[in-house]
């Protein structure tokens, strides 16, 4: 075996001896078509809603994107309120549970004693391991008269004029549904933080501290900038989860296809229209629709990934590690 | 080298599409399978159907009971939706599918072998709120009622709703409606009803399994409708009566055809079913919501089990019809225990009558 890899590292790839060709053609024909497999079933299924969703595309064309009407009864159908419930759910998501998350993974790595972190850290994984429909039936008794009466309502009563807050306090809505989607995407975005920032070389830590640096310039100088580019791309992963989730959102959000400045109305999302409308929609230019939202919301994850990736991107383009100055 | 790789995964993803294939027809074998034992009566017959997930409680107990008497007959019943049975019934994929709404012209000209309703129980929709300190008996005429759910009357104090209700001090409270935001059958007979008593409601909105609310916050299920009013106060919401009895919702009476105010109950949706039959068309495929009768509740509706006309094996088709007739007779014992309304002997006669059709 040893020698194998020795023989190996001094050949040319592509190159080796004759006896082990097959079973290193094998391996990486395997590994091949597990990933080309992969695409060709994100094509398959690309290709499927359109092909599905052509009916309302014809239909409705650019206007589905921007309509607010969702008319079963009378054959109109727009996803403009479904696309901005959606977004706009994950973005308070993300907003709430980023410094959340890196919070946490930062005290369990560079603050907590070990034997507070190891439990610690398996219970917020733990969080990753609940079912959305458990997380959605706890919103409907437990957080959303909780977000009711301790948030929405002294809120509301101090910040009523502000049309981000207007409103009668329902509990349900888009700020519930942001909350319950922050609460599920945290562990996500803690865990590999965590996993990032202690594979941040102890040396790099010791250096600065040899410089005379605080903790919290520890932190600031040395761990973080060599974990943010991973720290991003767990974001990245969570955001995913919030825009694609279903039965949470469902549950508290109020599946009312409205666009409201209010943080307090209830809302809807594309996710959850399909899961709600899908069963019972028999008509075909119902079920296109349907399909096409499908389709959009494909669209929008990724687009919003794009973006997070050009953002990486732009703001990782320094020093990988280091103190920066 | 690559290339080579390249053609030894094209070889993989052939043999693994071929075991795609393969799989697929595996499931037609299956189907087959299953005909054959069909044309063999002593055989063990399984009989498969799909659809409404409202009467499914029901359905299955009655399924489980016949399999006791009959042991060879097993009945394997998918609830997956009105809708989806109905979809199953044009694909051809069921022998019996099952709905809370009866098919449009449209729906039964795509269905090739032809379709038979036959009513198998009565399914009321009460009228729930959530309201601090007033448990059931809120009066709620068709008006009222209406007006709430198109946002009209918007507070509990409403002189409208006040009028009928002297004694009950009602809050100055803001009534937020709820309603099914799935698919439902629920939601047909509920939208059923509001087009039947209201006109503008019928314009505007108009009756459907989802329809466009005007005001309120949707639930999903009868589950989520029932957890949203138990939460909100202030509230209203509609759910299947047997999820306002067991999650102890207060309920509210609604004023009949007739001017008497009722409360949801079996025998009053036996009592509307029966109202109904004057002028119910011979195939049943009618919405009796608003009958006739002074016991009368408004919010009613069938749930039909759905059969074809025309099936090719014969002997499969003795067995369902058999098991047809029993459920809307001898099966009907089973549903008052859980919470459905036994379907009135007029209306299982009329069954009778249908099912000679069936080929």
């Amino acid at each position: 075996m040893d020698k194998d890899i020795k023989k190996k590292s001094t050949t040319p790839r592509g190159k080796s001896n004759a006896k082990k060709i097959p079973l290193d053609k094998i391996f990486q024909a395997i590994t091949f078509t597990a990933c080309l497999g992969v695409i060709l079933l994100l094509g398959f299924i690309i290709f499927k809603l359109f092909m599905e969703s052509s009916l309302s595309v014809d239909k409705f064309g650019f206007k589905f994107i921007t309509s607010m009407e969702w008319d079963p009864v009378n054959g109109e159908f727009g996803a403009g309120a479904y696309i901005f419930g959606t977004i706009v759910s994950s973005l308070i998501a993300i907003l709430i549970a980023t410094p959340v998350s890196v919070g946490i993974a930062l005290y369990l790595t560079e603050i907590a004693p070990p034997w507070l972190s190891t439990p610690v850290g398996f219970l917020v994984e733990l969080l990753a391991a609940i079912p959305s429909v458990i997380y959605g039936l706890w919103g409907i008794f437990v957080f959303v008269p909780f977000i009711r009466q301790y948030i929405q309502k002294p809120i509301g009563d101090l910040f009523g004029w502000i049309p981000l807050f207007s409103g009668p306090p329902l509990g349900i809505g888009m700020l519930s549904a942001g909350l319950i989607l922050a609460i599920m995407i945290i562990p996500i975005i803690t865990a590999i933080s965590r996993d990032i920032i202690s594979s941040v070389p102890t040396l790099q830590r010791e250096g600065a501290m040899a410089l005379g640096a605080t903790r919290w310039e520890v932190i600031k100088y040395a761990t973080l900038p060599f974990a943010k580019s991973g720290i991003l791309g767990g974001i990245i992963l969570g955001m995913g989860r919030a825009l694609g989730e279903t039965m949470a959102v469902t549950m508290v959000i109020g599946n009312r296809p409205e666009i409201k400045a209010s943080l307090f109305a209830p809302a809807h999302s594309m996710a959850a229209v399909i899961a709600n409308e899908f069963t019972e929609a028999t008509d075909d230019i119902y079920l296109s629709a349907l399909i096409e939202v499908g389709l959009l919301l494909f669209l929008v994850t990724f687009i919003m990934n794009g973006l997070a990736r050009f953002f990486i991107w732009s703001v990782a383009r320094g020093p990988k590690g280091g103190i920066r100055q | 080298m690559f290339k080579k790789a390249g053609l030894i995964s094209l070889v993989l993803i052939l043999a693994l599409s071929l075991v795609v294939v393969g799989c697929g027809k595996k499931e037609d074998v299956k189907q087959e399978g299953a005909n054959q034992e069909a044309t063999e009566p002593a055989k063990d017959l399984t009989i498969n159907g799909a659809g409404a997930t409202f009467p499914y409680p029901l359905y299955s107990k009655m399924f489980a009971a016949y399999n006791k008497l009959n042991p060879e007959i097993k009945v394997n019943y998918q609830s997956i939706g009105s809708g989806g049975g109905v979809k199953q019934m044009m694909e051809e994929t069921v022998s019996f599918g099952a709905s809370d709404a009866f098919l449009s012209e449209e729906e039964m000209g795509k269905i090739k072998n032809g379709v038979v309703h036959v009513p198998m129980t009565i399914g009321a929709v009460a009228v729930v709120y959530n309201l601090e300190g007033i448990s059931s008996g809120v009066k709620l005429t068709q008006e009222t009622l209406t007006g709430i759910y198109l946002g009209t009357i918007k507070k509990w104090n409403d002189p409208k709703i006040a009028a009928d209700n002297a004694n009950i001090k009602l809050p100055n409270e803001d009534i937020t409606p709820v309603f099914r935001s799935d698919g439902s059958g629920t939601t047909s007979i509920f939208t059923d009803y509001l087009s039947k008593v209201s006109s503008a409601w019928k314009e505007k909105i108009g009756a459907g399994k989802s329809v466009k609310f005007p005001v309120g916050i949707g639930g999903k299920g009868n589950e989520g409708v029932a957890g949203q009013v138990k939460q909100l106060p202030g509230s209203i919401g509609y759910v299947e009566l047997a999820y306002a009895t067991t999650n102890n919702l207060s309920y509210a009476k609604l004023r009949n055809l007739e001017g008497n105010f009722t409360e949801p109950s079996l025998e009053a949706a036996s009592a509307s079913a029966a109202g109904a039959i004057a002028d119910m068309p011979k195939d049943t495929r009618v919405s009796i919501v608003e009958p006739a009768g002074k016991d009368a509740y408004g919010i009613v509706g069938f749930s039909w089990i759905l059969l074809n006309e025309k099936y090719e094996n014969q002997a499969m088709k003795e067995e369902l019809l058999k098991l047809t007739k029993w459920m809307y007779r001898d099966g009907q014992q089973f549903a008052k225990d859980l919470h459905y309304a036994p379907i009135p002997e007029e209306i299982a006669k009329l069954n009778d009558n249908n099912l000679t059709v069936i080929k």
